[in-house]
């Protein structure tokens, strides 16, 4: 065990000739595709969904070439396709499985001083159930495509959708149980094998609110298994209970559609609360603010979040009395979100800040975040909503949540462990160009659609009317900016793989148990399983125990 | 379960103790189980909608059920989570030989559920009331019976994948018992397969007074 | 090692009780469904389900003797699927109705209100 000061410069430990997790169990392909190493694991993970990463934010290059010009570029079937991709791939296998099963596979035994996941043969099934599903996936995209919009909405999705629909939900099925498995993972590994002295109020956040994704992942996703299962045997024996012509109901599949899918939108957004809040104490040398505030607020709104499914459908026919009652229940949904971002502020009260990229990110990630959580607190009440239903005002708000949001953190958070993972440092001023160009180039793109959403332009139509355009033009320039953001860590980060300056256990002088192990870790993570004397993120007075 | 020490054989490294390990697998499968409420849920939410919105559609469908054989799957359904809960007993208390039998009787008390099930699945296509392939009912309902069907084939449907997942872990535990892989210091896999053998019967609870007792007493 | 190879042995008592009281649950759901009961008979049938499902859980499952932990993720599956119920019927309940001329599915009662 080696022991981190303050100035980082712990030394990697004297028998050097350690094998770290990269190389102790070989390099061949074999090697790494029948490890249980949750760290090999995680790599595995990280490759596939930069891979839909890059496939999703192709389909958003050509949606915003398309409504450059009003009549657009593309027949609106070929552009109901790409954004029904975009949104799949996107959704359910970039953003739901972003965070938990990249940082999270290899973070939390780290973090809770385990030597691996409690099942580790589910951890890689778990990715071979995701592999299958993205193969599924790829397949209905290149066969021909899907145009239903990735919420397969009935009965179109069941009777007139001439795309790969039953191909494109059995791949989201399939992903389903894979989420399954990892949060159930999470949740089993963070009760039963926490280290001695590793109290609940001294997991680190990241944990915490890995474990709140993690409830959500094990009991919203089983009912969007059964409901496109449902689904799919409707379309393929045209007979069902969502076909108003058979005699059932549309609005029960919306109501089991978004008993999963709202909570899943804070399957898309805890993590990242998680990530800010190991990021921002770190770089502001303090303690996280009201730390117990900060655990429980991400509880809350996993349970609050089953509360208010509803409010997507607050057009679509439901009870006026239903609305009313979701519409409320939506409202302290905000309550927690809020208290987070009061928080994360606080933290920065007096911090001595300093603006490394992995920061850069996270301030990124708290003042979008919160526009983001404002603009949803507006299409949260019935009379705005009405207004703003389908249009770009709800496809902003939810992008700067989930972009702007979600993927801010997932950068940030991949910065700020990349030294741990890789054993590397990244160059730190590409880095902290990347991250400049990426929020102002989304605010381009997604500021213009709050306002072309309030003055009434639709989503999901291939052409608009023409004094949209300059707003749009907007738009798909911030888009190509942000596109440069994007691809930029593909580059340095990898150069940096290589070329990189090697990165000792703790580069940043950070707290918590996964810095207390050299980097990259060694397969069983610690050699001597550690113990845990004091809360987390004690930056001050002195900021690392060393009592271990 | 009992206060033996248990093996460290099949340790893994992530664990400290064999019981640590053991009361985990356990509770991976009770939070595996949390998921199957919900993936039943979704249908049976479905179901219970549509009942209350066609209550005369749904009591006369279900009331062409069979019942007969409904009620013979429930009874051997039960017997086998009995014969299961003896397994784990014997398991328990180091009599191999009787694990291995008892996990071998619950399998085939499986097979004899699948294979009642496919003889109702069959009488009710010669009937012509499978939605979508071979249905033939008319009159003011026959759309709501159609759907009392569709839910039908689809619950039971994935129960019987679920038994037929089931069948094949339990037979595999009746193999590794027989050959002494099991004892009253390691029978974790007997008891977490012995979990997921209930909860299946669990659901087979339900779904009995759903589908084959809904509309029994007349209009 | 006592009885290593004794064939079955004995099933335990409470097992063989929960067995009986299994089969004799299931004759009287049978026997009560053709009780005309009116709207009572599916509250009769399910509530006798979920004696049995207790039965099946309390004495075959352990479910009480094991981790609280194991309580807690079995009582989160039904509270959650109890939220599904319960605020969707917020919607169902209240969903053919007049005041707001909303009406979803023709069941042929609207016109009674």
């Amino acid at each position: 065990m080696t022991t981190a000061t303050f100035t980082g410069k712990a030394e990697q430990p004297t028998r050097g000739a350690q094998a770290s997790y990269l190389t102790a169990e070989g390099f061949t392909l074999r090697s790494w595709l029948l490890t249980k190493d949750h760290k090999r694991i995680a790599i595995l993970y990280t490759i596939s969904i930069t891979l839909f990463f890059f496939v999703g934010g192709a389909a958003a290059t050509l949606i915003r070439f398309n409504l450059v010009t009003p009549p657009g570029l593309f027949q609106p079937d070929t552009y109901n396709r790409l954004f029904t991709m975009h949104g799949i791939v996107m959704v359910w296998f970039f953003l739901i499985p972003s965070i938990p099963t990249t940082m999270g596979n290899f973070l939390i035994p780290l973090m809770i001083g385990a030597k691996d996941l409690a099942f580790p043969r589910l951890n890689l099934l778990s990715w071979y159930l995701f592999v299958i599903a993205g193969v599924l996936g790829l397949v209905a995209i290149f066969a021909g495509g899907v145009d239903t919009g990735w919420t397969f909405y009935t009965p179109f999705s069941t009777m007139y959708s001439n795309g790969y629909v039953v191909l494109a939900l059995a791949a989201v099925f399939v992903s389903g149980f894979s989420s399954i498995l990892t949060g159930l993972n999470f949740i089993v590994s963070i009760h039963r094998l926490r280290a001695p002295g590793l109290t609940w109020y001294r997991l680190p956040v990241f944990c915490w609110s890995n474990y709140a994704t993690a409830l959500i992942l094990v009991l919203a996703t089983p009912i969007l298994a059964i409901t496109l299962a449902l689904v799919a045997v409707e379309r393929l024996l045209k007979v069902g209970i969502f076909d108003p012509a058979l005699g059932g109901d549309p609005l029960l599949f919306q109501h089991l559609f978004w008993f999963y899918s709202h909570p899943a939108v804070y399957i898309m957004i805890l993590p990242g609360f998680g990530v800010i809040s190991e990021i921002v104490p770190c770089f502001a040398r303090k303690p996280l603010f009201g730390y117990k505030f900060v655990v429980w607020s991400s509880i809350a709104i996993a349970g609050i979040g089953f509360f208010v499914w509803a409010h997507h459908m607050f057009v679509a026919g439901i009870s006026l009395y239903a609305g009313l009652v979701f519409s409320l229940l939506s409202y302290i949904i905000a309550v927690p979100s809020a208290i987070k971002v009061f928080n994360w502020t606080a933290t920065l009260h007096k911090g001595w800040i300093s603006f490394d990229a992995p920061m850069l990110y996270a301030l990124g990630f708290i003042g979008l975040f919160t526009i983001g959580g404002l603009t949803g607190l507006f299409v949260a009440n019935l009379a705005f909503d009405v207004h703003a239903t389908d249009t770009y005002f709800v496809v902003a708000h939810f992008h700067y949540i989930m972009v702007g949001g979600m993927v801010s953190a997932y950068f940030g958070g991949l910065h700020y462990w990349w030294p741990k993972i890789t054993g590397r440092l990244y160059p730190e001023w590409w880095a902290r160009i990347a991250a400049i160009l990426i929020f102002f180039g989304f605010n381009l793109t997604f500021f213009p659609q709050f306002i072309l959403g309030y003055l009434g332009m639709q989503r999901r139509y291939a052409s608009y009317p023409p004094e949209f355009q300059i707003w749009n033009v907007l738009s798909s320039a911030g888009a190509s900016i942000l596109a440069v953001g994007y691809a930029l860590p593909l580059f340095y980060l990898g150069w940096s793989l290589w070329r990189g300056k090697k990165a000792g256990p703790n580069p940043w002088a950070a707290t918590g148990l996964e810095w207390r192990t050299p980097s990259p870790p060694p397969p069983h993570n610690f050699d001597v399983t550690p113990t845990v004397t004091r809360p987390p993120y004690q930056y001050r007075p002195d900021p690392e125990p060393q009592d271990v | 379960m009992s206060e033996a020490p248990l093996d460290q054989v099949h340790l893994e490294p992530q664990y400290a103790t064999a019981r640590q390990q053991a009361e985990t697998a356990a509770l991976g499968m009770w939070v595996f189980l949390a998921t199957e409420v919900l993936f039943f849920g979704g249908m049976l939410f479905a179901y219970t909608y549509l009942r209350a919105t066609f209550p005369e559609g749904f009591a006369e469908a279900a009331r062409e059920t069979h019942v007969v054989i409904g009620t013979i799957n429930t009874v051997v359904l039960l017997t086998s989570s009995f014969t299961m809960a003896w397994a784990v007993h014997a398991a328990e208390h180091d009599r191999r030989r009787a694990t291995a039998l008892l996990l071998a009787a619950t399998a085939l008390l499986g097979l004899l559920f699948l294979g009642l099930k496919g003889l109702e699945y069959y009488k009710e296509w010669q009937e012509g009331v499978v939605p979508g392939l071979n249905f033939h009912k008319d009159g003011p309902n026959a759309h709501v019976a159609a759907m009392f069907y569709y839910l039908y084939f689809m619950l039971t449907g994935v129960h019987g994948v679920h038994v037929t997942i089931g069948i094949g872990l339990v037979a595999l535990m009746a193999v590794r018992a027989w050959r002494g892989g099991f004892s009253a210091r390691y029978f974790t896999p007997v008891e977490v397969t012995g979990l997921y053998w209930h909860f299946v019967d669990l659901v087979w609870i339900f779904l009995y007074p759903l589908i084959y007792l809904a509309g029994r007493s007349g209009p | 090692m006592r009885g290593a190879d004794a064939g079955l042995g004995r099933p335990p008592r409470a097992l063989v009780l929960t067995w009986l009281a299994l089969l004799g649950l299931v004759a009287l759901t049978l026997g009560l469904a053709y009780v005309p009961l009116g709207r009572m008979g599916i509250v009769v049938a399910l509530a006798i389900a979920a004696v049995k499902a207790g039965l099946v859980v309390t004495l075959f499952m352990k479910l009480f003797r094991g981790p609280v932990l194991a309580r807690v993720a079995a009582g989160a599956g039904l509270f959650w699927l109890a939220i599904l119920f319960s605020l969707a019927a917020t919607d169902y309940l209240a969903r053919n109705d007049a005041a707001t001329g909303n009406f979803s599915l023709p069941t042929g009662r609207e016109g009674s209100r």
